[in-house]
């Protein structure tokens, strides 16, 4: 049986995680590297690194660190933050990302994603979508929610598939940095309405809230960063849970 | 031991290299026939779509090769498709080491099919320490169905074959190099044999 994956999200900038100081006892916790590493030992199904570093040596800072990840981490992985063209993501998947995210530059630039998936194929292109909701419409917002766009979320999913993306990775505005769970109703929806797997962001607090958003959300995937990071709950007791629950795991 | 993973320009092949040196070997990449002939161990990579890359073997002549090697050689993913009779990815048709169609998933399960799945009925030495219904990590839209040549099987809405093998050719839909420990097994397994 296909099992639904636990995501532990790593903020990098400059080639250096920016959370997750206190884990694991690593020698470098700001080395991406070993967090990484130490992720995929503890069982994570999948790692997502997500650059939040602005100078114009991003890109080859980005690449390097993606190929050290690669060398090192047996398990897959998805970058994301700042791609905008297929040199980005030619450069990325050469050196070693499994999948990139899109996220801004496609909702700009939607023919993005059909370049991507034909030239990639569907299954590496993530589409990322940070979407917010505002008087029972859920609007999607760009530059990391900081910019809100008059695009409806469940309209714009639907479009990012038929243009090829090959996942969607949904992260809830009003629920990110709550700890209160996932956006389970909007979640269910997308699952519903879409053919590609879902992966849940932004909420989670509890291991509940895990097995919400895998049962009421529906989702095929739940990401989280802090409370990973903060050791607040580990992958390998999460998963346990989850599988004694009757969600599908990889344990 | 020389190893040489086919370089034919199809998705990220260095994942499989670094899985490769994870496990103390080395890997030369490469698409030139005389290095392909004479490694002991060919890997067949793959990812990204049919059509294109059996256009890309057909002008590098590796379509006439590949079918003649005599050592053991692992297609990986769309590697493995591509070893098949024919894909309905693009109506391309394989190179016909295994003689079996593959076909797209119905619209029953959500397409592609991502992450880790179960592989069971295990039926070869690539195998050995692997436990039945091990979890290995999967990408794809396309499946070989159930076959003489299976050696091993995943259900996703239906069952189909997840590992072919047919005399000196192996060919395995999931990524050994992104599954974890059971994976690197996998891989270390077909570099002793």
């Amino acid at each position: 049986m296909l099992t639904k994956r636990i995501i532990p999200c790593l903020d990098i900038k400059n080639g250096r995680t920016v959370k997750g100081v206190n884990f694991m006892d690593l020698r470098d916790a700001g080395d991406p590297v070993e967090l990484a590493a130490a992720y995929a030992a503890n069982g994570a199904d999948e790692l997502v690194l997500l650059d939040i570093s602005a100078t114009e040596e991003r890109r080859r800072t980005l690449a390097t660190l993606v190929e050290c990840v690669a060398e090192k981490v047996n398990i897959p992985f998805t970058v994301g933050g700042g791609i905008s063209s297929i040199a980005d993501v030619d450069l990325l998947l050469h050196s070693g990302a499994d999948k990139v995210s899109v996220n801004s530059s496609a909702v700009k630039r939607p023919e993005l994603i059909n370049e991507l998936s034909s030239k990639f194929g569907s299954q590496c292109v993530v589409v990322a979508i940070d979407a917010k909701e505002i008087e029972n419409d859920w609007r999607v917002h760009l530059v990391g929610g900081k910019v809100s766009t008059e695009l409806n979320l469940f309209t714009w999913a639907k479009e990012a598939e038929d243009r090829g993306a090959g996942e969607i990775l949904f992260t809830s505005m009003n629920n990110d940095g709550t700890k209160n769970g996932f956006a389970n109703e909007a979640l269910a929806r997308l699952s519903e309405e879409l053919n590609i797997p879902i992966i849940a962001s932004g909420g989670a607090g509890i291991m509940q809230h895990f097995l919400d958003t895998f049962t009421e959300g529906k989702a095929d995937g739940a990401l989280a960063a802090s409370v990973f990071h903060y050791k607040e709950i580990g992958i390998a007791e999460l998963k346990q849970y989850l599988n004694t629950h009757g969600v599908p795991m990889r344990i | 031991m020389k190893i040489v993973i086919i370089d034919y320009g199809a998705g990220n092949i260095k994942n499989v290299k670094f899985a490769v040196e994870r496990l103390g070997y080395q890997a030369i990449l490469s698409d030139d026939e005389a290095t392909i002939r004479t490694a002991d161990k060919v890997i067949f990579p793959g990812v990204g779509e049919a059509s294109s890359a059996m256009r890309k073997l057909d002008s590098t002549r590796l379509s006439i090769v590949i079918p003649t090697l005599k050592q053991p050689v692992l297609g990986i993913c769309l590697g493995m498709q591509l070893m098949c009779k024919s894909t309905e990815e693009g109506s391309t048709e394989g190179l016909g080491i295994f003689n079996v169609d593959v076909f797209k998933f119905s619209k029953e399960v959500k397409v592609p099919q991502i992450g880790w799945n179960q592989i069971e009925n295990l039926e070869s030495t690539i195998f050995n320490g692997i436990k039945e219904k091990e979890f290995m990590y999967l990408v794809h839209s396309y499946y070989a169905p159930l076959c003489s040549a299976s050696i091993a099987q995943t259900t996703y809405g239906i069952t189909y074959s997840s590992a072919l093998q047919k005399d000196n050719f192996y060919g395995v839909q999931f990524h050994p190099e992104k599954s974890s420990v059971a994976g690197e097994k996998i891989l270390e397994n077909f570099l002793k044999i």
